[in-house]
Order: C-alpha cells, then structure tokens, then sequence
C-alpha cells in the first residue's frame, strides 16, 4: 500500500502538497480570508500555467527543460510592445500581439532548436547560458528601438521603461472575461479558459504525428532512429513551438499581472516554470500536460499562500519578502534535485 | 595428478536457475600451456571469473565445487585474494591507463616506495615513489620477454600489440607468478604480433609457469598448447592431449549438434530462386563488429542464417543493410539499387529490422505495448493515423485494437496493451519487437539475435513464429544468432562470419567440423557454397 502510493503520487509531490495544506491551513488559522487565498492560487496559476506548459514539447523531444524559456518570453515582449506602439487595444490588442510575437518566436526558436542539436548531452546548461545572453543583448535593444508611445517611453531621455501599465491597452481583459464570484472566491475565467485551452492543443500535438515521433526520440533516439525518424528536426519543431508557448505565456501573464516588465525582469523566469513542472511528477526525460496542471498549481499555490502567512509571522518591513524568496527558491531547489529520479 | 598447480573440481554455476556450468573439472600442470576452448556462451568466462573470485559471481550466490591450488584447497572471493594465490590474467580489452607509462602501468597499485621526513612523521601513505627501482623492475620484464620499448614511454600511442605485451609484462612482474591465464590475447592482434606473443608463452612456460589460455584460433592451439580442454553449454565435453587431436576434432567438439531440436523441413522449390537482395563489397563500421566487404545473395523466400563468433561482424550486415552504421558498398534490392545510411527509405521499401539490442534500440521502455507496436507502421506507413490535411493525428483506437491482436496472437504476457514494455520479461519483449516488425507487413525481416537471453519456451515460440511467416506469407528471413543450433533448426542456409567477411555458406545438416572450422575462418575455399 505505501509502496503503490510513492509510486503513484512520488515523494516530492507529496511533500510539496502537505507543505502547501499546512502553510494553507496555518494562514486560515492565522485569520488570513480563506476566499482571498483561493482567489489568489487560481489567479497564478492561470497567469504561469502556458509558462510552465512551455515545458513539455521540449522535454518530450529529449532537450530536457526549457531553460532557454527568457527567449520565448523576449519575442512575447517584442509582440506587446510592437502592438502598443502601433495603438493596438482591447482584444485585438491582445491577439495584435500574440501574431506578431509568432514569427520572432519561430525564427527564434528555429535557431535556438540547431544550437541544441550541435551540443547534445549538455542542452540544460547551454540553454540557461542561451537565456541570459538573449535577456542582456534586449537589454541593449529595448533602449535603442524606435519606439515613440507615451505610456512605454521614459519621460526624458530614450528607451523603454523598465516597467509600464497596460489598463489603458488590454490588462486584465483575459481575467474579467466572463469572471464571476462564488462564496467571495473571484473565477477569472477567461484566463483558465485560456490556460487550459492551450492544455489541450499541446496534448493534441502529442497525439499528432509528429508529436508521437518527437515522443519516441525523446525517449529512445537509437529506437526512433531504427524507424528511420528524423530526431534533429523533431527537436527542432519541439523547440519551436516550446519557444512560442514562452511568447504567448508571457503576454497572458503581463494581461493578468496588469504590467509588462521589460529588461532583466524575464532573466529568472525559467526557474520557477522548470520547478513547477518537475513537482508536478515530470521528469527530464518525460513530461506530459497532466504534470503542468498539477505542478503550476503546487507550485504557484505554495507561493501564493506563503507570502501572506510569512507577512502575518514576520511582520518586521522587509522580512516577508525575503521569506518569499527563500521558499520560492528552496521550492526550485529542491525540484531540480529531482530533475532526473523519474519522480521518486 | 598430484603434481598439479591448480585444480578445479566439479564446478558448478547458475544465474537464477539457468545452469551455465555443469560440473566442470580443469587442472593445470606448472610449465604447461592448457587450451581452453568453446563457443560463445559455453561458460568459459564464467570459470575464469570464479578463479579469479569476480564480484558477478558473488553477488549472484556463488559457486559449487571445489579449487585447489598446490593441492590445498581455497576459497577464492575477491580478485586480490586471486592476486594473492599467484595467479594473473592477460585482459581481453586492455585494462591500462593511457596517459601513464609504461612503467606507471606495469606497477600501478604496486608501487615501489621509500621513506622521506615526511612519511616518516606521517606515515606510510606519503611515502615518496622510487622510480629508479621501478623503471628498473619495468625493464627486467620487458627485458624478459624481448620487447624492445622504453619503459617511460606513455602507453597511449602505443600500437595495440605493445600494449598486450606491457598487460603480460605487468602481470609477470608480480613476484611468484605461478599461474597466468590470457583470454582470447591474439583477437586484435596481427599475425605477426601474434606469433611473437605465441613464443614469449612459449618460454613463458618454459620457466615453470602454468599458462591457460583461451582462444578462438584453432590454428594457434595446435600449435603452442599442450592440453585442450573443452567446454560447450557449460560441460565439460573433453580434455585432451593436443598431440591426440586434431583441428577438425577440436572444431566437431566445439560446435555439436544438439539433438532436442527438430530440423526444418526442406523448402520444396530450389530451382529457380529469385535474387531479392545483394550485398557487394559491404563494409560497416559498427564499433566492435566491424564488416569488412561482404558479398552475400539474399534469396527471396528462404531463411538465411548468419553465424559466427561475438566480434566477427555478424551483427553489423543487419545494422548496415538498415543504415544503422556508417556503411559503404552497394545493396540492390529487388533488382534496383537500395541507398545506402538511410533507415527511412529502407523501411519504405519493406525491409524490416529486429535489432540485438533489445532494450536499446528495440524498445522504448517507458512507454506502452501498444505504441511500441505500432510505431515504425505508423512513422513509415501512415497506419493508425486519421489525417485531417493540415495534421495528422494518431487514432488511438485503432492502435489499441491492434496492440490486443498482436498480445493475443504472440501470446504476449502482460497486463494489457498499455502496460510499459519496460516490464516485460525478456522473451515477452522480444515478441513485442517482431509484432513492431510485423505490423510494417514487410517483405524481408532482419532479425538479431532473438533468442538472447530468453528461456527455451519463448524461444521455441519466436522460432516457430519465425518459421511460419516464413511459410505461410513466403517472408524471407534473414536471421544472425550466436546459437548455431538455433540457426541450423529453421534456416536454409547459414553463412559463417568470420574476421568481418563470409568464410562460407553451409547447408544446416553440413558437419560439425566443417562448421567449426569455418568458425574459426580457416576456409580452403572462401565464399564458394557447398552443394
């Protein structure tokens, strides 16, 4: 019986899941609004769930995690301000910017997917390495691209600023789509019908052909190779479409959040996501949809819970955020331990 | 008998509850060169890694029986205490470290010390090295044995014959050498670097060292050794005088036909074959089973067996023909000429490949029966796939049927279609490969080694399986396996690999003997086939 349930469940997700009912019970018994709470895990983990759905075709096509996802996020970046700065709103804004980031993001991706096939063995690595270099070479752009909108532009000098509101464009519009309250908990539907709406197109991929190949060389390239597959373009294809799930994530998530941040801010991104879905039960090797819903909603509910409960124990100024830090990072930490025990 | 260095009594050996050696006696004579021989498989190693008191073996629950060494017996459980009872090997592969010297080599965890201030106050660990006193014991056993290079040498950049003779000149430096046992030295070595290691054994015995050795070049055994000692399915079917023997005795002993296995009968239509496939001049660089230029007929219908030793480069045709490994030649199949490195395009053309590696390159382990089944069918073919124009997508259902028919007509042990293939037993694994094979509906099947390491039920069933495709859909079968007799029961023909070519092609009621000898690629008439 013990046995079957580690096998089942895995050891790190049940420690992560009676982590987060304890912290969660402890805030409700601290006085903290239990519907608040509530509000809050769903919140964030429809704004990082296709962040961490980013995930799973590059872990099927063998690459392993994305560590790469801050260039995903850069051409999600470039599609928002590119249709702010042409005066996009509304819904049309938002797609506006989803279509407009697809094309960096394929391009991006392609290259990104044959960098991977030259250094097999050591892709988590050059792919966090890739990322950092993409968010620093922006950081050069985001000052000397031509932008001239008012609400993106600092007000002396040139460039971008490092964070601007989008309440005038499409903030929140995703997340008051349809939204309704029940027993004082706030259903941002538009958002999860979004988050999960994605689920299913990356489960269809992995039932496609292609996705079925990516599958098989992910998990065995000698036996994918022996049916005569192509791996390095399956791993390419992965790639691409990992690449564009970081763009499309990053501007649900700058709707829900209410501001795009630009510069250093995408630098950490692919950690948290990374985490989430190897708590969710992925492993490096193997990854399916299931592990994103379980994992982000882990992962991000811990946080979402921690943050209140650490202000009501340490209310001295500053402490909760460091706090904040140390469990989000512990969290990370601990996952990526994990990274290759197939979730035991 | 009682002037013997070491005896081995009755020694017995199973690897959960496979016997692999059935009451094997072995004695050894101080000065004497004793041959030991056997096929692939036989239980050669398996005696050598007892003598040598091998973790594998312990770990698997020991043995029984007994050694004596100068007639007293002792329990041998760890390599340093065989170090210890004077006993020593000559490694197949080279177990030298490449950036060392020679020197280094010859004297690793055997180091030559003295003290300096520091050991003194210390302890012995840091000692210094006495490299003068080493490089001078280096030199006395290269000196020995008449090898001419310089004991501070790197031995990586040394040609493979040097690095043999610098794994001998290791172990005769260990005082007291009674006993040395070489496996299989002479296969990577040329025939002039053999013969020259064939006389330093010679002499080697010459001053009172018992030697066994074990080889596959019958020619070399007549020639240096003293005793034969035969093994085949882990018993003792011989020892012999060498001077009352002869190379075909030797090889008829080797091979035996076993008789539990009812031959195949014969395919009735001889006359007019039809050529399907033509392998000419095919080279394969398969690391450890090189093919070097193969000419080989494929007929259409028949079943053709591949035999040979581990290492000649039986494997790799199969690997080649499939584009596996680099390969270079020509292949023209069914009259056109096939492409070569290009496993899609063979697929496509109905050639299907049951890979040796079952658990490597047959199987993905961690996903279900069902899409191991179905997987090359529907990259190659499209089966199993509803195409809705922009994409394809695969159709579960269909795939689930078929993975149910196949469990139910391979009689597949598990608990459904989507349990993981990981967890099959191996001869349940091997029946998912060929239904993998199978449901590409090819027209030529490439099949390696299908009965490794599946008990004789599974066995038998997947050469039945093999036998009726063969008869009922006229599939022609092209078969490699280490099992001759396995080979001899269903096949038409057999060719012999040896040394990366064909040594011969033989009818499977031919002579042991002539078996044996093509074995071991003595053939008066290569590539000629018997009548």
């Amino acid at each position: 019986m013990k046995d079957l349930i580690m096998n089942k469940i895995g050891l790190p997700r049940l420690i992560i899941t009676s982590l987060f009912l304890g912290v969660f019970f402890l805030g409700a018994a601290l006085g903290l609004p239990v519907a608040q709470q509530i509000t809050d895990i769903i919140k964030r983990m429809g704004m990082y769930g296709i962040l961490v759905l980013a995930m799973v075709p590059s872990i099927q096509s063998g690459t392993g995690p994305n560590f790469a996802l801050p260039i995903g996020i850069i051409t999600g970046l470039l599609g928002i301000v590119i249709s702010l700065e042409i005066g996009m709103t509304g819904f049309s804004g938002l797609v506006g910017a989803v279509l407009i980031s697809l094309p960096f993001a394929v391009i991006v991706g392609y290259f990104y997917g044959r960098l991977l096939n030259v250094v097999k063995g050591a892709e988590m690595t050059i792919a966090t390495y890739t990322g950092f270099a993409a968010v620093s070479a922006m950081c050069i752009f985001w000052i000397i691209l031509p932008f001239q909108s008012g609400t993106m532009k600092w007000p002396l000098g040139k460039g971008l600023r490092n964070t601007f509101p989008l309440d005038n464009s499409y903030g929140l519009i995703l997340n008051d789509f349809l939204a309704f309250e029940i027993f004082g908990v706030h259903i941002p539907t538009g958002l999860l019908l979004t988050f999960f709406g994605a689920c299913f197109l990356v489960y269809l991929f992995t039932k496609s052909k292609v996705g079925t190949e990516t599958l098989a060389g992910g998990m065995n390239p000698n036996f994918a190779k022996a049916s005569g597959v192509n791996i390095d373009r399956n791993r390419i294809v992965a790639n691409i479409l990992s690449t564009v799930l970081g763009a499309v994530g990053i501007i649900v998530y700058s709707q829900s959040f209410g501001f795009v941040q630009l510069y250093l801010a995408p630098l950490m991104m692919a950690f948290p996501a990374v985490a989430s879905i190897l708590i969710g039960g992925a492993t490096a090797q193997r990854a399916k949809v299931s592990h994103v819903i379980i994992g982000v909603t882990l992962f991000q509910g811990l946080l979402a819970v921690a943050l209140p409960v650490a202000n009501e124990v340490f209310p001295e100024g500053n402490l909760s955020e460091i706090i904040r830090m140390v469990v989000q990072n512990g969290i990370i930490l601990y996952a990526l331990t994990k990274v290759n025990s197939n979730g035991k | 008998m009682d002037n013997c260095l070491l005896q081995m009594k009755n020694i017995e050996k199973d690897y959960g509850g496979h016997k692999v050696l059935k009451g094997v006696d072995l004695s050894l004579k101080a000065g004497e060169i004793h041959c030991l021989l056997g096929e692939n498989g036989a239980g050669k190693s398996t005696l050598m890694n007892i003598l040598f008191g091998m973790e594998v073996i312990h770990s698997t629950g020991g043995y029984s029986g007994e050694i004596l060494i100068d007639g007293k017996p002792v329990k041998i459980t760890s390599p340093k205490e065989a170090m210890k009872a004077n006993i020593g090997m000559v490694h197949q592969e080279f177990m030298l470290i490449p950036s060392f010297t020679i020197t280094e080599n010859i004297k690793l965890n055997r180091e030559v010390t003295k003290h300096n201030p520091v050991s003194k106050v210390l302890g012995e660990r840091l000692k210094t090295i006495d490299t003068k006193t080493m490089n001078a014991d280096a030199r006395r056993a290269l000196d020995k044995l008449e090898i001419n290079i310089e004991e501070y040498a790197e031995v990586a950049g040394l040609p493979v014959g040097h690095m043999q003779f610098v794994e001998i000149a290791r172990e005769i430096d260990k005082t007291g050498l009674e006993i040395l046992v070489f496996d299989e030295p002479t296969a990577v070595l040329t025939e002039s670097e053999a013969d020259n290691l064939l006389a330093t054994m010679k002499k080697l015995a010459a001053e009172g060292i018992a030697i066994l050795f074990i080889t596959h070049r019958l020619d070399e055994v007549m020639e240096v050794s003293d005793e034969v000692t035969i093994l085949r399915d882990g018993e003792l079917v011989a020892c012999k005088k060498t001077s009352d023997t002869s190379v075909e005795e030797i090889a008829e002993l080797m091979v035996g036909r076993k008789v539990e296995l009812n031959q195949k009968e014969k395919s009735s239509s001889e006359g007019d074959r039809k050529v399907l496939m033509d392998l000419k001049n095919l080279h394969v660089n398969m690391p450890g089973e090189l093919v070097k230029g193969i000419d080989l007929s494929i007929y259409e219908g028949e079943i053709l067996g591949i035999g040979g030793l581990a290492g000649q480069g039986k494997i790799g045709i199969a690997n080649g023909v499939m584009g596996m490994y680099p390969t270079t030649g020509e292949i023209s199949y069914n009259g056109e000429t096939a492409p070569l490195n290009d496993t899609l395009e063979m697929l496509k053309k109905d050639v299907a490949f049951v890979s040796e590696d079952r658990r490597g390159v047959g199987l993905i382990l961690d996903e279900s029966i069902a899409l191991n089944t179905v997987f090359t069918a529907l990259k190659v073919k499209e089966k199993f796939i509803r195409n809705f124009k922009l994409f394809k997508m695969q159709d579960g259902k269909a795939i689930t049927s078929h993975a149910e028919k196949m469990i139910k007509d391979f009689d597949i042990r598990c608990t459904g279609p989507f349990q993981n293939a990981g967890r099959l037993s191996g001869g349940n694994q091997q029946k998912v490969c060929i239904a993998r094979a199978l449901t590409q509906e090819p027209r030529i099947l490439f099949i390696s080694e299908p009965t490794r390491g599946i008990d004789i039920g599974a066995k038998k069933l997947v050469l039945d399986v093999l036998v009726r495709l063969n008869k009922e859909l006229g599939m022609t079968i092209v078969i490699t396996s280490s099992e001759l007799a396995e080979l001899r029961t269903i096949s038409d023909r057999i060719a012999i690999v040896a040394e990366g070519k064909v040594a011969g092609i033989l009818p499977p009621d031919a002579s042991d003997a002539k078996y044996g000898l093509l074995m071991s690629g003595i053939s008066d008439d290569p590539g000629k086939e018997e009548k």
